[in-house]
């Protein structure tokens, strides 16, 4: 995972509250096999028309975000569906910053595997930089996460937290499974102590036929 | 020691590592798998070379993408077929146990997981689906998750967790005849919001939880992530224990009295403390509909379709709008007044035997309407499909003007062919009105499998309370 320490780019608002999972990367880019390529749909079904045409009423396609990399959105950003199919849109389309009032816990999380920082402000903070972003064209951000703020060119300056694991997690691109797998140790002296197994008694007869003989096609 | 809650004990249980300003290692019991979040976790691994740690807790199920018609054919959308195959190739290369599309014990991942017995009481389990809640019905600690963590939980049996905030929601009183599970969690989401359970995890109590089958708690829980709480539970009964016994992966002769006697003990203890309480009386809720694209736009049938100008908060005024405008719906109308093109039944919130029994028994007899283009019933697993043929309820439905199909998520998410055309509107039994969830530029209504039945009957919603 690519680290976060510092990123400074142009700021596009959706203005929308409860966006979930299912307008980030629609059903039919779920049988996808791949984490990468998925940028082309994010949004997919506001941001086309018919065959793919640019809806040019959804502010992602609205020229003056072009090119945008902080996101800034409203309240339970990001609910729904755990399909971490949406943050990867997300940073395949270029955005490393969501700022939000609140964010849905699975999402949230997601972010974190994916090198994508989402900052948490108050309605109000929100508020004045969606007024900011509309107000001015060609308007940015610079999120520095080495000093928990976030500047713009005319003097603005927020001090936004964040849990100190989770700023660590990004600062360093630490791969969360190399770090599990440091408590080997432990992870079987659990098992050895409470048999996860035990209360499993699989009815032998139970598979009319063996696992993986019938595949997806005939 | 201080009285702990559900979630405390289970919390403490699974311990396996913690330390001072880190997330904890929790130790997780039943991992399931999909085709759809899975393939991208099982590559992964493989590239990192890494193995799977516990093939034997792990269970993987084909039932987002799979066809409800006839699976002799084969699957003509190539990325979907190209997902099963590299399911099936994956759990054949890692040893994990899979039911796919033609085994007889296939359905969808939250539905044969209970009705299996994998799913069992004081466990932890998670899915790389957020609907994994479910499985919290019988007093586990359930929770969705995404692939990366999907792939930690494959490599390491654990998974890194902060501890969440309780909320315990107390439904007191009786329900009316004719008030399901899915009314009770509509108004529970109406009332809270969809954001409302955000960093919580939910502990169901009261009369009226007390008072639900296993496959009513299955459906409570299962939308407890549309109140923004990843997991919801409710503290294992005789009921939870009459549930599990005999099923064919739970414990066997005295093994199932000791678990049995395990899983009474996990109750929340006398004078245990939540973050939030929050109750509710029962005999206060109505059938329920939605009339919005979050299912906390909700109102009781008997209502009418609000004004937006309503709501304080600007941002809702303006999400209301919105909603109206795709919804396709005009302030003021009642409830009972908007017309229908299909009715779905099914999804892992309803498609469970007794959800299919209360809806056969309101159309037995009975035509649907015939302004509806289509009314579907999808078993949610092919042993509840073998039971309702047993029962006589596919010749129910048919009669009454219903396709009966074969097992799956269907059009609950729409990614196999079952799909709600643009503009139509469709009374389900699903968990999720987003826009463009049952097919793009369909309008979906959300409702319990007694309400849906009767709106196939009518054409339109009915206040079931009347009719019963």
């Amino acid at each position: 995972m690519q680290p976060f320490r510092k990123h400074t780019g142009l700021v596009v608002p959706l203005d929308r509250v409860n966006v979930d999972t299912d307008q980030m990367v629609p059903k039919q880019f779920l049988t996808w096999v791949t984490r990468e390529g998925y940028g082309r749909v994010l949004f997919y079904d506001w941001r086309y028309l018919e065959s793919e045409k640019p809806n040019p009423e959804f502010v992602l396609n609205l020229p003056r975000y072009r090119g945008a990399s902080v996101l800034l959105a409203r309240a339970n950003f990001g609910c729904g569906s755990s399909r971490e199919h949406a943050p990867w849109a997300v940073l395949d389309y270029g955005i490393r910053v969501i700022i939000a009032p609140s964010f849905a816990d699975i999402f949230y999380n997601n972010c974190f595997k994916n090198g994508i920082l989402p900052v948490t402000l108050s309605e109000q903070q929100v508020d004045d930089l969606f007024c900011r972003t509309e107000k001015q064209p060609g308007y940015q951000l610079s999120v520095d996460l080495e000093e928990n703020t976030i500047r713009d060119a005319a003097g603005l300056e927020i001090h936004f937290t964040l849990d100190p694991h989770r700023r660590e997690v990004l600062l360093k691109g630490l791969d969360d499974i190399g770090v599990s797998l440091l408590h080997e140790r432990e992870i079987a002296a659990y098992e050895a102590r409470m048999n996860p197994t035990a209360p499993l008694a699989p009815d032998a007869t139970l598979y009319s036929a063996p696992a993986g003989q019938t595949a997806g096609k005939n | 020691m201080e009285p702990r809650t559900l979630y405390q004990k289970i919390w403490d249980t699974h311990l396996v590592f913690e330390a001072p300003g880190q997330p904890s290692l929790l130790y997780i019991d039943r991992h399931l798998v999909h085709e759809g979040t899975s393939p991208q976790a099982f590559s992964g691994l493989k590239v990192a070379g890494r193995r799977v740690r516990r093939p034997d807790l792990t269970f993987a199920v084909m039932d987002h993408s799979v066809p409800t018609k006839d699976r002799t054919l084969p699957i003509l959308d190539a990325n979907a077929a190209a997902q099963f195959d590299a399911l099936a190739k994956n759990c054949k290369d890692t040893g994990v146990r899979l039911f796919d599309m033609n085994d007889r014990n296939q359905g969808i991942v939250h539905v044969i997981g209970p009705e299996l017995g994998i799913t069992q009481p004081g466990q932890t389990i998670v899915c790389g689906d957020s609907h994994t809640s479910t499985h919290g019905a019988f007093g586990a600690l359930a929770f969705g998750i995404g692939t990366s963590e999907v792939e930690h939980v494959l490599a390491t049996q654990c998974l890194q967790q902060f501890r969440s905030k309780t909320m315990l929601l107390r439904v007191n009183g009786k329900t009316q005849p004719g008030v399901l599970a899915k009314d009770i969690i509509l108004h529970i989401i109406g009332t809270i919001g969809v954001a409302g359970g955000t960093g919580h995890v939910f502990e169901y109590a009261g009369e009226a939880i007390r008072a639900l089958s296993m496959e009513g708690r299955m459906t409570l829980c299962n939308m407890t992530i549309e109140g923004g709480a990843r997991a919801g539970m409710v503290a294992p009964d005789q009921t939870t224990v009459a549930y599990l016994e005999g099923r064919p992966f739970a414990p066997r002769g005295k093994d199932f009295q000791s678990a049995a006697e395990i899983w009474l003990g996990l109750a929340s203890d006398g004078g245990a403390t939540f973050d939030r309480v929050l109750d509710f009386n029962a005999a206060e809720i109505a059938p329920q509909v939605t009339w919005g694209t979050n299912p906390g736009m909700v109102t009781s049938v008997t209502g009418q379709v609000p004004d937006p100008a309503s709501f304080r908060d600007p941002n809702e005024q303006k999400a209301a709008e919105m909603a109206l405008r795709y919804m396709g719906l005009k302030p003021g109308t009642p409830m009972e007044e908007i017309p229908l093109d299909r009715v779905f039944i099914g999804s892992c919130t309803n498609s469970r035997i007794e959800d299919l029994r209360m809806a056969a028994r309101m159309v037995a007899g009975k035509h649907v309407a015939g302004t509806l283009k289509e009314a579907l019933v999808v078993p949610g697993s092919r042993r509840v499909r073998a039971q309702g043929e047993a029962e006589g309820l596919d010749k129910i439905f048919r009669a009454a003007g219903f396709e009966w199909r074969d097992a799956g998520c269907s059009m609950c998410i729409g990614m196999n062919e079952d799909r709600l055309p643009g503009g139509e509107r469709c009374a389900s039994t699903s968990n999720r009105n987003f826009e463009g969830r049952q097919g793009k530029g369909g309008r979906t209504h959300l409702v319990s499998p007694v309400m849906a039945a009767a709106a196939a009957l009518a054409g339109h919603f009915v206040d079931v309370r009347k009719i019963l």
